[in-house]
């Protein structure tokens, strides 16, 4: 049996798109976990929705002497107080993503259309909110999204058309998923990577759009 | 002489909110960014058929043990278990909360929007704007029932404001005359909230003098904050 990449290197691979000055969002879940994986050399700013830019790493259990009751980022997570971070109200936080300002949102994903649709905040028929996620789906930034090629009894996640509420129409750039990276082009989607083992062929047969597959078509790197 | 904001207790704070009031609950849902005592003060006030206008209603307990907090995380929820509350205005909920519970048998009418559209629909109506267009939503079902505009080729949809007839709302400090400044992100969603109500009561770690605060580090102006009571701390009379 072939291996699926686990959360935390889908995570690794997201982490791979960010560059030097970047600022970057991460949603809840998968996304977070990316934030872990910058080069010491690369500066990327971390924007959160409750109000703060450039924070720095979450603190662990071990560093509860740290944590601050006024410092959390938008998973709940107490997280560190960098040089230069700032903090703002949450009209101005949301008007740096709705107004274009971040250079990279990541969201987990549920489905994700042929046009770049995606659905992630709720199942049909279940009742909840969608937080911050269509703000930051319909911001225009390059939105990646990180998430599980299929669902846990084999059903495909990667769709002709999405038939989950939509967080927002035809915004996804890039999807890393446990089997594969594919960008949402014009043309249609394209199959840029693969995990370790794994063919176009046996990507397609989980994913329902036709894929176009790159010429350069290589196994993930990370 | 400048009128006395400065109340004796969180209980004397709340005293005069009437049942079927429209009320903001303050803050995004840190441990430190809510108005934990005057929510507890309006639950014990008891004022019923509140619509409450609020990020979140309720978090898992989950949460707080995860922040290590040794009370319960107070949130609107107390509110809806208490049976105080007809509506509730917000962004996001969580499962097993009292709010879900109610939400689920019917018993609260539920309005959900985007946070960034409740952020900006708080600002504009504590600014005096009648509502706005906004890309967030758009082809959702959000969308279903508002109106929609074609902008630069994109479509947008309109949003209106929320005003409320009280806000509690939790900051760092005050000067006696209702200046506030806050830490962290207590200021994300509490100064947005702060113009949007009749009568805005803050809860502070501490009430300085005026003069105290220095201008340029001011955030939320005197004339938004009606009422403030300092927390307790241990010492205290």
């Amino acid at each position: 049996m072939k291996q699926r990449l686990d959360q935390t290197t889908i995570a690794l691979r997201i982490a791979k798109e960010f560059k030097d000055g970047d600022v970057v969002n991460l949603g809840y879940g998968l996304p977070t976990l990316a934030g872990m994986f910058i080069p010491e050399d690369v500066r990327v700013i971390f924007h959160s929705e409750n109000g703060i830019l450039g924070y720095g790493a979450p603190l662990s259990a071990d560093e509860r002497d740290q944590w601050d009751p006024c410092l959390i980022n938008a998973s709940a997570q107490f997280v560190t107080r960098l040089p230069g971070m700032s903090v703002f109200n949450c009209s101005e936080a949301f008007g740096m993503i709705r107004g274009g300002h971040l250079g990279i949102a990541v969201l987990g994903g549920l489905q994700v259309s042929e046009k770049g649709d995606l659905a992630n905040w709720i199942m049909p028929g279940r009742a909840g909110g969608m937080g911050g996620a269509m703000d930051l789906a319909a911001c225009g930034s390059k939105l990646i999204v990180g998430m599980e090629h299929t669902t846990k009894d084999g059903g495909m996640r990667i769709l002709k058309q999405c038939n989950y509420p939509l967080t927002a129409p035809e915004c996804v750039s890039l999807v890393c998923t446990d089997l594969a990276v594919i960008e949402v082009t014009k043309e249609g989607l394209l199959l840029k990577e693969v995990a370790p083992g794994w063919t176009a062929d046996e990507i397609q047969a989980v994913t329902e759009p036709k894929l176009i597959v790159s010429k350069d078509l290589k196994e993930i790197e990370l | 002489m400048a009128k006395n904001k400065i109340y004796p207790s969180f209980k004397e704070a709340v005293a005069d909110i009437p049942g079927g009031a429209t009320v903001i609950t303050g803050g995004w849902g840190a441990p430190g960014d809510l108005p934990d005592n005057l929510t507890v003060a309006l639950r014990d006030h008891g004022a019923k058929n509140l619509t409450i206008i609020c990020v979140t209603p309720g978090t898992p307990q989950r949460m707080a043990d995860a922040w290590g907090k040794k009370t319960e995380h107070i949130t609107p929820n107390i509110l809806i278990a208490n049976k105080q509350v007809k509506k509730v205005i917000c962004s996001i909920s969580f499962p097993t909360t009292d709010f879900e519970k109610a939400m689920l048998a019917g018993e609260i009418e539920v309005e959900w929007s985007p946070q960034g559209t409740l952020a900006e629909r708080i600002r504009a109506g504590g600014a005096g704007i009648g509502g706005f267009y906004t890309r967030t939503g758009a082809g959702t079902i959000v969308a279903e029932g508002k109106e929609k505009k074609i902008i630069d080729g994109k479509e947008y949809i309109f949003e209106l404001p929320l005003k409320a007839d009280y806000a509690l709302i939790r900051a760092y400090k005050a000067d006696k005359l209702g200046n506030l400044i806050y830490r962290g992100m207590q200021r994300g969603f509490n100064s947005v909230e702060a113009p949007a109500a009749r009568i805005t009561i803050a809860e502070v770690d501490d009430i300085v003098e005026v003069g105290e605060l220095d201008p340029d580090i001011i955030v939320t102006p005197e004339l938004f904050v009606d009422r403030i009571v300092k927390i307790p701390t241990e010492g205290d009379k």
